[in-house]
């Protein structure tokens, strides 16, 4: 155990000494030495991470604490800053320390048109982004992890806006953040309310047989739902999730890592975290799992009638986190982490491999100008259908396993759920594939000019895509079910110690093999019916076979939840703050300051006359004052 | 006599003092009526210790004389305060050929 683990500290650090470095010395570095910085770091951060997890698989780790620091210790109350490294933690941290890297190397190249001081501030909030994820799911208490929380909604903001100098660009920035924000209200109310009733947040004491005891039934449906908005801000659900899309005007590898890989799912690693307290209030659970279905549902519908490549990604992205949602829901943590993992790499690889397409087509990004590319971007086409077939769940691809797991889950709870959650698979299929074809297939839509410049990208970029292509294809080989190999399923095995209280609470029933092979045969059977359908439809795509119908009108404007949002929310905000603008703020406020000095020269110019240069005036108040000093003594 | 009068009388001259020197505009003359107020303050002064002198006779007590020294006291500082506001109105009229108090005005405003 000991070095490592005693080392494990190094693990957030690096990326901090990255961002500080980088952040300071932008105007100085040049390209390639904060390329080496920033990648360095991580790299490093990946290295400890992996010898870390080799010492947990190796059982000499599990769900022990580090101590740095007493972070608040009054009387009633402790919080100390410490790490926990257990089971979780150590799959998160190769994850986001791994695809960061992989995304940090993929930049150096996307990115290399920027002037090298905003080159050198983007590695620096991407450091900065790993450290406060890092911090995130090492903390062993909520307050660590709220801490990483508001660090990567921060980062999440500055990298969204990079290109501050568009306006429309910082608008996209603010909304994620404040959306954020008022999940992190939520979160908020939850650490008040667990210690004003426990006194600690530490997980190990919050969640302990004792404490637990300690609450009723509605501390605890109480405290789930309020850490359930926290989760539905970051994660991206219904309501909270309209930020997401909108979030596609930072660079691609941001869109790649924060809001594919890491940072949407910290609402999920949360959740599982407290996995023994929302065991216990079976009302959020439900409620988790309807917002998961529907989100899931809702967003699927949308994607399906996107026309920006990044966008489709991006409402795929808040549909696959409805599924993982769907899998809490249910009880189901491991295929909720499972699928946390295999998305993270194919959807990750899906973004990278988007950005490589935008990249060769000088910056197009709306799919009624692509087409044809499978010619020009071989590696890339190959990745990029690798990274669709396993979001479509085709085996023996990662998708298909955690997807699976997913819906067998919902079959086991309630099968009425399952036959709604089935049209995901189908719709997922469908307009990924939509995306592939009108992409990659058929003849090309651009101008004559982005024809001359498209290109395969630089091993900087495909790289990564590989790498990244072969994590999609083995990476679900740890989940393999029971039914097709006998202690097969590596992943659950690995995390049972985080969610047995979990799973001894659910009461799940076993369903049988054959029910099984059915569930999987019937979900490949879907997938590759839209996949065929898609294909069909969307191969000789040409730009005037489109007719906006009007079902298709309503999804190509996202439900219009961002109008519904504008007229419920934002439009009688600004008239309260247009009237507290003028009526208090200019007529009062600014009244009583200007009426102020108004009075003081008024004042001083009545004052004035008293210096009259008589010499008689002057002597008659000496006697006056004389005068009243002699009675006041008198009288008093 | 009673000490009636002798108050009476001080007030009055005092009185007078105050308001010449509030009134008049001729430096020299307000200069008078500060010493009009000055000896007013000393006669009332001597007529209290001649009452109390009286008074002690008559019941067979010691008498204090205080208040007698003390008009030699104010009577240094008159002659003290003449002598420079003398000198005060000799560079006032150098200044402005007058000893009139109203053209002293520079510091107006």
């Amino acid at each position: 155990m000991g070095n490592i683990f005693q080392m494990s500290w190094l693990i957030p650090v690096l990326p901090l000494l990255g961002f500080l470095i980088l952040g300071l010395g932008r105007n100085a570095f040049s390209r390639s030495v904060t390329t080496i910085i920033g990648c360095g770091s991580v790299l490093i951060s990946f290295i400890i991470s992996a010898l870390l997890f080799n010492e947990i698989v190796g059982g000499s780790i599990a769900g022990n604490n580090i101590h740095f620091f007493d972070f608040l210790n009054i009387s009633t109350l402790y919080i100390g800053f410490d790490f926990k490294i257990d089971q979780l933690s150590g799959l998160f941290l190769l994850i986001i320390t791994g695809i960061g890297f992989l995304i940090h190397v993929y930049s150096s190249a996307y990115m290399k048109e920027e002037p090298s001081k905003d080159f050198a501030r983007y590695f620096s909030y991407l450091n900065l982004f790993i450290f406060s994820m890092l911090l995130l799911v090492m903390g062993s208490n909520f307050i660590v992890m709220f801490i990483g929380w508001e660090g990567v909604g921060l980062c999440s903001y500055l990298l969204i806006g990079y290109w501050f100098k568009n306006a429309a660009y910082n608008k996209a920035a603010q909304k994620a953040f404040i959306m954020n924000r008022i999940g992190d209200l939520g979160f908020l109310l939850a650490i008040f309310w667990m210690i004003a009733k426990l006194g600690t947040v530490s997980y190990d004491e919050v969640l302990s047989a004792e404490n637990l005891a300690r609450l009723t039934a509605t501390d605890i449906t109480g405290i789930t739902l309020l850490l359930l908005v926290g989760a539905t801000g970051k994660s991206a659900q219904i309501p909270l999730f309209t930020w997401l899309p909108d979030a596609m005007a930072g660079p691609t590898p941001v869109s790649a890592l924060i809001h594919a890989a890491t940072m949407v799912t910290a609402g999920i690693y949360m959740i599982a975290r407290a996995n023994v307290l929302f065991s216990m209030a079976p009302i959020t659970m439900n409620i988790i799992t309807v917002v998961g279905l529907a989100t899931s549902f809702v967003a699927a519908t949308i994607a399906l009638r996107q026309h920006d490549i990044k966008k489709v990604l991006a409402y795929s992205t808040v549909s696959q986190l409805g599924l993982m949602f769907l899998a809490l829901g249910t009880g189901a943590y491991t295929a909720a982490i499972f699928h946390v993992m295999t998305h993270a790499f194919f959807k990750a690889l899906l973004f990278l491999g988007s950005g490589s397409v935008i990249h060769a087509m000088s910056g197009e990004q709306d799919l009624r100008n692509m087409g044809g590319l499978k010619k020009s971007m071989p590696i890339t086409h190959f990745t990029f259908l690798v990274g669709c077939l396993a979001i479509a769940g085709i085996p023996p691809l990662s998708g298909f396993f955690s997807k699976d797991e997913i819906l067998a889950a919902v079959f086991s709870k309630n099968s009425v759920l399952y036959y709604f959650s089935l049209i995901i698979p189908f719709l997922t299929a469908f307009y990924m594939f939509r995306l592939y074809a009108m992409t990659f297939l058929g003849a090309f839509r651009g101008t004559d000019e982005q024809r001359h410049h498209l290109h395969e990208s630089p091993l900087a970029m495909t790289l990564p895509l590989i790498i990244l292509a072969i994590l999609s294809f083995v990476g679900g080989w740890v989940g393999i079910p029971d039914v097709l190999m006998h202690g097969g399923h590596k992943l659950a095995a690995f995390l049972e110690p985080v969610f047995q209280k979990s799973n001894l609470m659910a009461k799940s029933h076993e369903i049988s093999h054959a029910t099984e092979y059915t569930l999987m045969i019937l979900s490949v059977l879907i997938a590759v019916a839209a996949i065929v359908i898609a294909i069909r439809r969307f191969a000789y795509y040409s730009k005037n076979s489109e007719e906006a119908k009007s079902i298709g009108k309503f999804l190509e404007n996202k439900w219009y939840i961002d109008e519904l949002y504008e007229s419920i929310i934002s439009n009688p905000l600004k008239y309260v703050a247009a009237f507290m603008n003028n009526m208090i703020e200019k007529k009062i406020i600014d009244g009583v300051v200007n009426g102020t000095g108004k009075l003081v020269n008024f004042g001083s110019r009545q004052l004035r006359w008293l210096q009259s240069g008589q010499v008689g005036s002057y002597v008659l108040f000496m006697t006056l004052g004389l005068l009243l000093l002699l009675i006041i003594k008198l009288f008093m | 006599m009673d000490i009636k009068a002798y108050i009476v009388l001080s007030l009055i001259l005092f009185t007078i003092g105050i308001i010449g020197v509030l009134v008049r505009r001729n430096a020299i003359i307000i200069f008078m009526c500060i010493e009009l107020m000055l000896n007013a303050v000393n006669l009332l002064l001597v007529a209290f210790s001649r009452m109390h002198a009286t008074n002690a006779s008559v019941n067979h007590v010691a008498a204090a004389n205080d208040a007698q020294v003390f008009v030699f006291f104010t009577m240094v500082v008159a002659a003290a305060e003449v002598s420079v506001g003398l000198a005060i109105i000799v560079m006032m009229f150098r200044n402005t050929h007058s000893v009139d108090v109203n053209f002293l005005n520079r510091l107006k405003n």
